[in-house]
Order: C-alpha cells, then structure tokens, then sequence
C-alpha cells in the first residue's frame, strides 16, 4: 500500500505516461466511436455562452451533441486536482541540468514545478501574459481544428497527413516564441 | 449515466498530463530546447501506442463499447494553411505559456490562477477564430 501511495505521488516516467496516454485514442474509439481531443471543447463553451443577438456562425450548432467531450473536460479538470493536489508530488522537479541552468540564468526559480511563481501567482502582469498566450493557443488550434491531442496524438496515431502538417506549425511556433520571446519576457518583466 | 466513462477517461488524461508533467511550463521549455528527452519519449510512445491500439481495434473488428457502433476512424478535413498557419499561431502561444489545451484543464483542476487566464484567453481566441474565419486562409 505504501509503495502504491508512493507511486501516485511520485511523477511518472515518460516510458509509462507516453503509453497511457497514447491510450486515450484506441479507448475513446472504443468507449463511444469518438476521437480522441480536447480543444474543441473552447469552441463547445463559446458556443454553450453564445449571446443570441450575434450569432456568429461558427459557434451555431447544437453542442449539446458533443456533451460527451465536456464531460470529458470536466473530468480533465477532476484529473488534474488529483493528480496535483491530492496526490502532489512533494519533490522538486527533476529537470536536466543543461534546463537548470537555463533557467537560472534566465532568472526563473523553480516554484511548484508546473508555472513559474511569476505567472502562477496573482499579478494583473502575469495575468495579462497568460490571457494573451491563451489567445493565440485558442485561436490557432481551432484554426487547426486541434491542438496537441487531436493532432499529434490521435492525428498522427491514425497517419493523417493534415495532423502531420499542423504538428510541423505547432513545433515551429513553439520553438519561435521560446527561443526568441519568453526570454525576453522574463528578463524584460522580472 | 452514459457519460460516465468519458468522465473517467477524462480524469486518466488529466491525472496522466499532470503526472507525466507535460503540464509543466518548465517541461515545455526543456523540450524546445532539446534539453531532455522526457518530452520526446511521451510523445513517441504515446503515438506507437494508439497506433498500436488502432491497429488491433480494426484487426478485430471492435464495436463500441456504449452503441455498438463499427469503429471508425474520423478523417481531418481536406485543407492546408489552416493546419500549418493555426498549428504555428498555437505554438507561438505554447512557447510563451507553456500550456497547450489538455494541461490548462488539468492545470485549473489544481487551482492555478494562470492556468485560468489562459483558459480566459483561450476562450476569447476561439471566439476571434469563429468571428474571422470566412477571412482567413484554410
């Protein structure tokens, strides 16, 4: 019991968390015919909250057809409480050194291990950050119509040739911003 | 009461986003620079293993599990720009926050403010896609 306990508090090694989560594709398949994703769930909220007076297109459909994937994204929410909470690795996280010592040159201490305490904690800096940050990663994915679930896992899981485009944008972007913005962010704020 | 499994499937993934620390800021940043390989492992065996599980399920000839439904496979619609010019603007927003949709969600259930934010802001960039997406390449 002890070693269970141990285990759910200790963060899992990527040959044990890539599976798991490869998993999700053949087991939403199976559970109700559906694919595997999460960011379609912004477009179902926005739909879900759409004022009827601008009724913008995009957002015109019946998303309770897709009550399925908000239960899924509240059970995401529940996932996380207890994955970080309940269950809250009590250990630093184990980063390489060649990451350690990036980030103590970028000035960043090592907090949590999840957001750096700068854009973890309530400032209407770092909030304002992490709200314009979420704007682009809402508007691109659905542009992509997906995010890192959609496409790179079950896209590329079920060899699609538009996931494998998007993944290409999606690294590009990724290494972009943080190589050439998020440094410049902290040391140009913090 | 049929929603039930996607709930549980739902908690796998964020339990599993968090434990794996792919919901970390500080994972992101070691992954886009190359500095370890945990972020390149969960990927590469997440994608062997549904291919895998996709694999044996039409090998078989599965049926769902709730409507007994033939599985299928959904196709991505045809298009190009959209899924290279959408997929760079996310990653613009994933380098910076660190966060791509999964782990916002798992990140909320843990009480973060930022990831809140995000989530805010996610919101509202959906919102702009809808509102220009006739003006926008696909």
């Amino acid at each position: 019991m002890d070693s269970l306990t141990a285990w759910l508090h200790a963060p899992w090694p990527w040959y044990v968390a890539g599976p798991l989560i490869g998993l999700m594709v053949p087991l939403m398949l199976w559970i109700g015919n559906r694919s595997f994703g999460i960011s379609s769930n912004l477009r179902h909220m926005c739909a879900m909250t759409q004022p009827k007076a601008i009724g913008v297109d995009f957002f015109q459909y019946n998303w309770r057809e897709h009550n399925w994937s908000l239960v899924f994204a509240i059970g995401t929410v529940l996932g996380g409480f207890f994955a970080g909470i309940v269950f809250a690795n009590p250990n630093p996280i184990d980063l390489s050194v060649a990451a350690l010592t990036m980030f103590s040159y970028w000035d960043v201490p090592i907090g949590g291990g999840y957001l750096p305490p700068v854009l973890f904690d309530f400032n209407w800096l770092s909030i304002l950050v992490m709200f314009l940050g979420g704007v682009l990663v809402g508007f691109g994915t659905r542009y992509a119509s997906g995010c890192t679930s959609g496409h790179a896992i079950t896209g590329l899981s079920t060899l699609q040739t538009q996931s494998l485009l998007a993944v290409m944008g999606i690294f590009a972007g990724g290494l972009i911003a943080s190589h050439f913005i998020t440094p410049h962010l902290f040391s140009i704020f913090w | 009461m049929r929603f039930i499994p996607y709930l549980f499937a739902g908690m796998m993934f964020g339990f599993v986003m968090v434990k794996s620390e792919a919901a970390s800021w500080y994972r992101i940043m070691e992954m886009f620079y190359f500095q370890s390989f945990h972020m390149f492992g969960i990927m590469g065996s997440a994608i062997a293993t549904g291919l895998a599980g996709v694999f044996l399920l039409k090998r078989f000839g599965s049926k769902s599990a709730l409507d007994g439904s033939t599985i299928e496979i959904p196709s991505k619609e045809p298009g190009r720009w959209n899924y290279i010019l959408g997929g760079l603007i996310f990653g613009l927003g994933w380098g910076i926050i660190g966060l791509c949709p999964g782990p916002i969600f798992a990140l909320v259930g843990m009480g973060s403010i930022g990831a809140l934010a995000a989530l805010a802001g996610a919101l509202h960039g959906t919102w702009l896609y809808g509102v220009l997406k006739s003006k926008l390449p696909h």
